[in-house]
């Protein structure tokens, strides 16, 4: 009989809570203010603000059409917002589109490439856009190709490459002058497993000495890249954090256990702080409790007591998926 | 910047069988018209010798061939601007440009000048032909280059109005159409006659052959150089007006 008792990753909060300390201290590199934009009668982005600063890789989280790919549009200059400000670097980018401009990488989510275009091509014609002379751009080509895994594909045509080859051009296209602000809009699309584990092994290196802006609509991509999330509904901003906060949300509200001798449901529902019972069959079962409670103690006692046999038992999380549910369709705004 | 973006419309115009054919089809039906129109000029020789003041080679051959040529471009130039900015609006390859540190004019002009060099090397093939009769007969070179620059400015005037509309639509193939029909519609405007002076004289400054047809004469006006740099000029900044607008609106 093996016991397994889980309770949870909180021992990373600390460590979490100790870099984005640093973090704070780091120059600020976007700032945006009450910024609002609308297409028509739908308010798609409604007075957000939000600050980036150097080594914060901040998750853009959200459902379709929540504003997020509007807001990164804005913020690489691409679409003109109603209203606010936006600060990049130190420039506004209204008022010096050009010094804003060039301190920022962009990454749409469809990555703007000429297909008849060969991958050299491209990277060099995109430095060139980026003011870049002639020696400059080879070297950033160089840098940028080896950063992303492009070196031996520089002669290829890009109407040829698969989606993920794609995405990477689209990433070394924005690394190539070097900007301090990355802004990538859902950079691991289409990519498989393994350029996945790359490319955000890569985004966690850039975020080092950088400020990246992601979105995404996967939780997973936000636990394993980033050092702060922005949740974002219906155009406004319902979450700002680091992760670890995030994680202080997950109080466990259910418990799984598994008994090879299993009472009646309705004993089990008699233990202190069970609100409901779920029969999993096969003498599993989920015990729902209140939020804060600990009952795992309480049933313990109970199985070794009365001979349950317990093999199994599991505190659930509420998991990070809860939590952007919550906040996504919940209605009261954090 | 301007030229980067010159360079890559360039290099995509020769990358694309489109432009190769449409050169090949110009120069394969002005080849005709040309050897139809020496063979005219052989059989009118002998008369031509009888009379003063007679028109030249140039007049016979190199004019009435830069005219079907300018109704070539009238055909073609749309085919070739209808995806100068509505194919990267399509393709999403737009927001390169606009978030890289160039401006609307810098991209309007980048995109310009990389049809216009385009559209001067097939306007010099063209040229190439009438010079070939210099070898053998008395060319105009005054004639000849009033003609030439007529067709550039002409060529230059297509692809500015058919730039702008492509900033429109992100389907080409509508592009090309609107193109066509207002060119089509300036080419023709001075046919409607409405008896009252002003009027007339309004819609014949407005119409685009009439200018051309001077430069063909050899008559040099300010006038009409000025006609065809306005009507580019215009149609660039709306162009330019209409790309910054597109970040308030899109």
């Amino acid at each position: 009989m093996t016991v397994r008792v889980n309770f949870g990753d909180y021992d990373t909060a600390p460590h979490r809570r100790m870099l984005v300390e640093n973090v704070m201290k780091g120059e600020v590199l976007v700032q945006v203010e009450r910024l609002t934009r609308s297409y028509g009668d739908i308010r798609a982005v409604d007075e957000i603000s939000f600050t980036l600063r150097k080594g914060q890789v901040l998750g853009f989280l959200g459902l379709n059409g929540a504003g997020k790919s509007t807001t990164m549009r804005m913020l690489a200059g691409v679409l003109a917002p109603d209203a606010g400000r936006i600060t990049i670097n130190g420039a506004d980018l209204l008022d010096q589109p050009r010094q804003a401009k060039q301190a920022i990488g962009y990454l749409p989510d469809q990555p703007p490439l000429y297909r008849e275009l060969t991958v050299d091509e491209q990277l060099h014609y995109s430095a060139r856009l980026h003011g870049l002379d002639r020696t400059a751009c080879r070297q950033a080509l160089l840098r940028a190709k080896a950063h992303c895994g492009l070196v031996d594909i520089g002669r290829r045509l890009i109407g040829n490459l698969s989606k993920g080859y794609r995405q990477r051009v689209g990433l070394a296209q924005a690394l190539l002058h070097d900007p301090p602000v990355l802004v990538l809009d859902e950079p691991t699309v289409g990519l498989d497993p393994m350029q996945l584990r790359e490319m955000r092994e890569l985004i966690r290196m850039l975020g080092r000495d950088r400020g990246v802006i992601l979105s995404t609509h996967l939780l997973p991509e936000v636990q394993a890249t980033c050092t702060h999330a922005q949740i974002m509904r219906a155009g406004r901003l319902v979450f700002f954090g680091d992760l670890a906060d995030l994680e202080q949300r997950r109080c466990s509200t259910h418990l799984r256990i598994g008994l090879n001798a299993p009472p009646p449901a309705a004993s089990l529902a008699q233990l202190p702080g069970i609100v409901r019972v779920e029969e999993l069959g096969r003498g599993r079962f989920r015990l729902h409790h209140v939020p804060g409670a600990a009952p795992h103690q309480a049933v313990l006692e109970r199985a070794c007591a009365d001979g349950w046999d317990l093999w199994e038992i599991t505190p659930e999380h509420a998991g990070l998926e809860q939590i952007f549910v919550d906040l996504t369709l919940g209605e009261a705004p954090v | 910047m301007i030229f980067a973006i010159t360079a890559r419309e360039l290099r995509g115009f020769f990358l694309s069988p489109l432009a190769w054919t449409l050169l090949a089809v110009v120069q394969g039906l002005l080849a005709w018209i040309f050897l139809v129109l020496v063979d005219d000029f052989r059989d009118l020789q002998g008369r031509l010798a009888a009379l003063d003041n007679a028109p030249g080679v140039t007049d016979l051959v190199a004019a009435p061939l830069f005219r079907v040529a300018a109704w070539m471009l009238l055909l073609l130039v749309p085919l070739l601007t209808m995806r100068l900015l509505s194919e990267e609006r399509r393709t999403g390859t737009l927001d390169l440009l606009l978030s890289a540190p160039v401006g609307s004019v810098a991209i309007v002009l980048g995109k310009y000048l990389g049809a216009m060099l385009f559209l001067s090397s097939m306007i010099a093939l063209i040229a190439l032909m009438p010079l070939t009769l210099a070898i053998g007969a008395p060319l105009d070179f005054g004639k000849l280059l009033a003609g030439l620059l007529g067709l550039i400015l002409l060529a230059g005037s297509f692809t500015a109005a058919g730039l702008y509309l492509s900033v429109h639509t992100t389907q080409p193939v509508l592009a090309a159409v609107a193109s066509f029909g207002l060119l089509l519609l300036l080419w023709i405007v001075d046919a409607a006659g409405t008896g009252h002076k002003t009027a007339d004289s309004l819609f014949a400054y407005l119409s685009l052959p009439r200018h051309y047809d001077a430069l063909l004469l050899g008559l040099f006006n300010s006038a009409d150089v000025i006609y065809y740099l306005l009507f580019i000029a215009v149609f660039l900044g709306l162009t330019i007006r209409r790309l910054d607008d597109m970040r308030l609106r899109a």
